[in-house]
């Protein structure tokens, strides 16, 4: 626990201003037996009851996702982040968010998961009384009851502070009345215990509150017709005088919107995590059929173009996969630290993930993209049978196009990653101004024309990262520099930045982790890895130089403009890469393998 | 009852098969490796039986170190300790006798095994252990319930089904449908690191087979469709394409 402990030096954010070392990273390959069994379970959980239920669970029929989740809930499956004194595993934040990895695979059913185990358990687990937690952990841990949580309205998406959802407290003072609508609320079809956000009387801000089904006044409409996870429950609800008993308002009142934004910041991180597996079986299954489909008398696998896009699904899974449990450790490390110093357990997990929100919304941005390029691709390698509903493609295309919409639109997330770092800058919190004067400084300065030692494994591309700090740093620093707090206004210049800062902390992860594996499998055995973090350092560059590019031009003109556009293009400078002859290697290797080119758990 | 599962550390059923040191050993490099697939419906039946009259599963697997994960998952799944012989398992007599000196004095009422493994695919062990131990064996077990001291078993034979009641204990190679694989549960998993497994060298002579060759079996060739209308044709392609009339 010492060396966990040790290792939670970076703040959020920080990532930014400071190098991190590779021994200060955790990587997926080390997770322990007992986690990689959990993993393997989870898995086989998918395959023997999931898959072949597929068109069953998609066709919603009667009863088969709650049962389903019965199932998941016999097999501890909805309790791993659940304390034990409550019934639950209580294991820790990075196990939650392998499972949640897992399950990506399992389409409708990874929502329903996702609703039940994030959203809806954790409002109580973290800001319940001692009675709720009794009350109502166990039954959410073991699956007997099922949870929804109702926060958006028909006029009150992003806008969640702006719900109509009343509640008014009776005159004795023993319950809430409650009335309004809600939309869009997984599980709801048959979820046993709802969490309610609605305004108290004439309050500014929400609050939250936990309801049974079996009290009167809850009412639905029918199942939404969706794009995709068509077999998850999806409706409207309405409170029509719903007597909530007192006790069960949830924290304190007006407190509902944090709730809301603390539960969301791990809904997200979770979310990035919970696209992985789905990534990696779009790339499995796209493997497959390449190797099968002949077309002029070879595989298509064998062409260019097919390998290409083979390779790109790997390397930016591997990207992102890497991103997420160094994230999530990180978090885990602050939370047995808080918890060693002395909080109370709820309270450590929530300034724990806290801490590092601006890392969960980036991770739930990049893990939702990537899925959704690899789906697009998928169909695009099966052809025409990527279009018809007969191959798995088709569902898996409209499955992952929910998951940039939902726990906050990537729009949404972008924006507030920004202002999330800036708000911390100017809170004193981390250091933004120092370090983005000195690449001021360097910008206009003269070169340095020192030749530093690069010969050590990725020490190359370890400068090139320590370079594109200096971009964001840059591009970030003028941008405040001229809106000042206006920049909250400009979205076309968040957006960008927040582009800047994803790949930055995406590739600096990816090298990072591919270092340590170099000195796990040596040389020859990391070939693979070090082929993908180089691709993926060449497109994080690509990426940050073109939005870099973007955000200036936004705000300055001239000479100005001139000098920054230098900056940008000094910064982002790097070796030439052979992209055709590493993707050709990443693609041989899953060719080979016929499937994705490296695999955890079993 | 007292039930001794014996398991076997075997290839994922989808790995890419190849080979190394002049096609005389299996190439491990980014092999994935399981419980035996018949292995893990005897483990299943076991934790069943268990369930409906108590008692206790020993899982014992002849296998060097690196077949551990595979017994921890057979302990989450529900076995309460398990026993590994350090040897590897390549000949099914030293299989046998190893099985056989476990449960020579171990009192068990019941000796459970898949037909047979999935990486040698010999099917010899069961019948061995039976004549080392000079009790019953039957193979294969597709059925299992136990009724005092008497086993009740059926199993599919030429042309039809046969049941069968033999008293305990006795030796069975299994099969499906004997039970449904079970998934580990979390709990299980969680508790499998603090039970107990023992390490025991081999007891007996070293084994008598030596590999000298694996060979994969030839690739499929392409197929052709004929019309069936067309028999000429086919007749054609049979005796001057296939040359097998």
């Amino acid at each position: 626990m010492e060396a966990a402990v040790e290792k939670s030096a970076l703040k959020g954010g920080e990532f930014l201003i400071k190098e991190t070392q590779a021994n200060n990273i955790f990587i997926p390959e080390e997770f322990s037996e007992e986690q990689k069994m959990m993993a393997a379970a989870t898995l086989d959980f998918i395959h023997m009851e999931i898959d072949p239920n597929t068109e069953r669970i998609e066709n919603m029929e009667e009863g088969m996702m709650s049962g389903l989740m019965d199932k998941a809930g016999e097999l501890g499956l909805l309790g791993v982040n659940v304390p034990e004194e409550y019934g639950g595993l209580g294991m820790s934040f990075n196990t939650g968010m392998l499972i949640a990895d897992m399950m990506a695979s399992a389409g409708s059913f990874s929502t329903a998961y996702g609703a039940h185990t994030g959203i809806g358990t954790l409002p109580i687990l973290y800001y319940g009384t001692e009675e709720q937690k009794k009350k109502y952990l166990p039954k959410l841990a073991s699956g007997e009851w099922k949870a929804c949580y109702c926060l958006t309205e028909p006029d009150a998406g992003s806008d969640a502070n702006s719900g109509k959802t009343k509640a008014k407290l009776t005159d004795d003072g023993k319950h809430y009345i409650i009335n309004g609508q809600k939309m869009w609320i997984s599980n709801a079809g048959f979820a046993d215990l709802f969490i309610i956000f609605a305004k108290i009387d004439d309050d500014k801000k929400l609050s939250a509150f936990i309801a049974e089904r079996t009290w009167d006044g809850i009412t639905m409409n029918d199942e939404e017709k969706k794009l995709g996870i068509k077999g998850s429950s999806t409706r409207q609800v309405f409170f029509n005088d719903l007597k909530v008993p007192a006790e069960n308002l949830l924290s304190e009142r007006e407190n509902g919107f944090k709730i809301a934004v603390n539960v969301l910041n791990v809904g997200r991180i979770k979310l990035g995590a919970g696209c992985i597996n789905g990534c990696k079986d779009v790339a499995s299954k796209s493997t497959q059929y390449a190797n099968e489909r002949k077309q002029f008398g070879v595989s298509i696998s064998s062409f260019g173009a097919i390998k290409q896009k083979l390779a790109k699904m790997a390397t930016k899974t591997f990207a992102t996969e890497s991103a997420s449990y160094r994230a999530g450790q990180d978090i885990e490390d602050l939370i047995s630290k808080l918890q060693s110093d002395g909080l109370e357990a709820s309270e450590a997990k929530l300034k724990g993930v806290e801490q590092y929100a601006i890392e969960c919304a980036m991770i739930k941005i990049h893990g939702s993209e990537v899925l959704d390029f690899c789906v697009d691709e998928g169909v695009q390698v099966y052809g025409g049978m990527g279009f018809s509903e007969e191959a798995p493609m088709a569902r898996a295309y409209r499955d992952a196009r929910i998951t940039r919409i939902y726990e906050g639109t990537n729009e949404i997330n972008r924006m507030l990653l920004v202002g999330m770092m800036f708000k911390k800058a100017m809170k004193g919190e981390i250091d933004l101004l120092g370090p983005a004067m000195a690449v001021g400084k360097e910008l206009t300065g003269v070169p340095s024309f020192d030749t530093p030692d690069l010969s050590a494994p990725l020490a190359k591309e370890k400068e090139v990262i320590k370079n594109l700090k200096k971009a964001v740093l840059m591009a970030a620093g003028k941008a405040a520099e001229k809106f000042g707090p206006k920049l909250d206004h400009e979205q076309e210049v968040l957006m960008s930045l927040a582009d800047m800062l994803i790949e930055v902390y995406v590739a600096e992860s990816t090298i990072l982790r591919t270092e340590k594996l170099i000195s796990k499998y040596g040389e020859e055995g990391s070939k693979l890895y070090q082929n993908m973090a180089k691709l993926y350092l060449y497109e994080a560059v690509t990426k940050i130089k073109n939005a870099g590019d973007e955000a200036v031009a936004c705000f300055a003109e001239g000479d100005e403009l001139r000098v920054m556009l230098m900056g940008l293009k000094r910064f982002t400078k790097m070796d030439p890469v052979n992209t055709k002859e590493l993707r050709q290697a990443v693609a041989d290797v899953m060719i080979k393998e016929n499937k994705f080119p490296y695999s955890l758990y079993n | 009852m007292k039930i001794l599962v014996c398991i076997t550390h075997v290839p994922d059923t989808t790995s890419r098969i190849a080979f190394t040191d002049g096609d005389t050993k299996f190439d491990k490099n980014g092999v994935q490796f399981i419980i035996g697939p018949y292995d893990d419906y005897a483990l299943a039946r076991a934790v069943e039986l268990k369930e409906q009259s108590g008692g206790s599963i020993t899982v014992l697997n002849v296998g060097e170190a690196e077949t551990e994960p595979t017994i921890r998952k057979a302990l989450a799944i529900g076995a309460d300790d398990a026993i590994r012989i350090n040897a590897f398992p390549e000949d099914a007599l030293f299989v046998a006798k190893q099985i056989a000196a476990v449960a020579k004095d171990g009192g068990f009422d019941l000796i459970l095994m898949g037909r047979e493994s999935i990486d040698f695919n010999g099917g010899q062990v069961h019948g061995m252990v039976g004549e080392l131990l000079g009790i019953p064996s039957v193979s294969p077990v597709m059925t299992l319930d136990i009724d005092g001291d008497t086993a009740k078993i059926s199993r599919e034979i030429e042309g039809g089904k046969e049941y069968m009641e033999l008293p305990l204990p006795f030796v069975a190679g299994c099969q499906e449908p004997i039970a449904e694989w079970k998934i580990p549960n979390m709990r299980g998993i969680m508790s499998a690191r603090t039970k107990p497994l023992e390490v025991k060298d081999p007891t007996g002579d070293a084994p008598k087979t030596k590999v000298s060759k694996f060979e994969l079996p030839p690739a499929k060739g392409d197929v052709k469709l004929v019309d069936p209308d067309n028999m000429d044709e086919l007749v054609n392609l049979l005796k001057n394409e296939a040359k097998v009339i």
